[in-house]
């Protein structure tokens, strides 16, 4: 079941990228020889990949988790393009305000996927960067800005802004 | 129109990506500068896709835009990704944080002879 559904993810993104389609007087026509180098090569990943497919792919067939992915990717966006003007501003500015350090932080989620997640969503936000990730949620985060040292107070600003979205999204 | 637009958010994209570039020349160490690659040229590069995107027009070329929208898509999983795995890398490896770095919690919880663990 997960097989044939990485199967079909596979053979979706070997459409998008390859176009087999050609319109030619308002008619579409599917270059079907194309698609063979496609299913060949679908086929052999997902049977060198078929151990490592991860269990919990279902969760996503949910309208509510995609509905709060939504929400996420917007939140996401944000969140990026004001971490590239504080970056750029820390960047140019002749005296380099930078106070960087290394922080912990605690998350709640428990997936592996989750925390995966965050720690993506943690890399692309305001001048932060996961260094170390542990099994119980422990995350080590440099931080090129620090405004707390202590555990809690990093979380707070830190973690918080995603773990609420994405604890609705995978788990 | 469509093309003025597109040059706009392809002129802005690089301008992300020259400053992603000074940042890693300017700032002092390795950390640091992983932080501006991976902030600034991952917006940068997704805004390169987005004026391709727009000046060669949505649906005038969907063949493009799917490809651009893959490659953002990709972009945006895998830098954040490479740069933990780097960052990761040379802590491991014992690259030192710049001298004015203001805390460590990863050192306390992880002294240095147990650099040999694999936390992976």
């Amino acid at each position: 079941m997960k097989q044939a559904a990485m199967f079909l993810l596979l053979l979706l993104l070997w459409v998008v990228l390859v176009w087999p389609f050609a319109v030619t007087g308002g008619r579409v026509h599917l270059a079907a020889m194309e698609l063979v180098p496609g299913v060949i090569v679908a086929l052999l990943v997902v049977l060198i990949m078929r151990h490592s497919i991860p269990e919990g792919f279902k969760v996503w067939i949910n309208p509510v988790r995609l509905f709060w992915f939504v929400v996420y990717a917007g939140v996401f966006v944000f969140y990026v393009i004001k971490a590239n003007f504080d970056v750029a501003y820390r960047i140019i500015h002749p005296a380099m305000p930078i106070h960087p350090g290394i922080v912990k932080v605690k998350t709640t989620l428990k997936t592996r996927a989750g925390i995966a997640m965050l720690s993506n969503a943690i890399a692309l936000t305001p001048g932060t960067l996961t260094v170390h990730a542990e099994e119980n949620g422990d995350l080590y985060v440099h931080w090129i800005n620090v405004k707390a040292t202590d555990v809690d107070g990093a979380t707070g600003y830190i973690v918080r802004r995603f773990e609420w979205l994405i604890k609705r999204i995978m788990e | 129109m469509n093309s003025v637009t597109g040059m706009i958010f392809i002129a802005v994209g690089l301008a992300f990506n020259v400053l992603g570039c000074i940042g890693m020349i300017r700032l002092p160490d390795i950390y640091n500068r992983l932080q501006a690659s991976t902030k600034c040229v991952t917006m940068g590069t997704c805004m390169v896709m987005i004026g391709v995107m727009i000046s060669s027009g949505f649906l005038h070329s969907a063949q493009l835009s799917a490809r651009c929208i893959i490659c953002m898509v990709f972009i945006l999983i895998t830098a954040p990704t490479a740069a933990h795995a780097l960052a990761h890398g040379a802590y491991s490896f014992g690259v030192k944080l710049w001298e004015k770095s203001v805390v460590n919690r990863y050192e306390e919880d992880f002294p240095k002879k147990s650099t040999d663990q694999d936390h992976a």
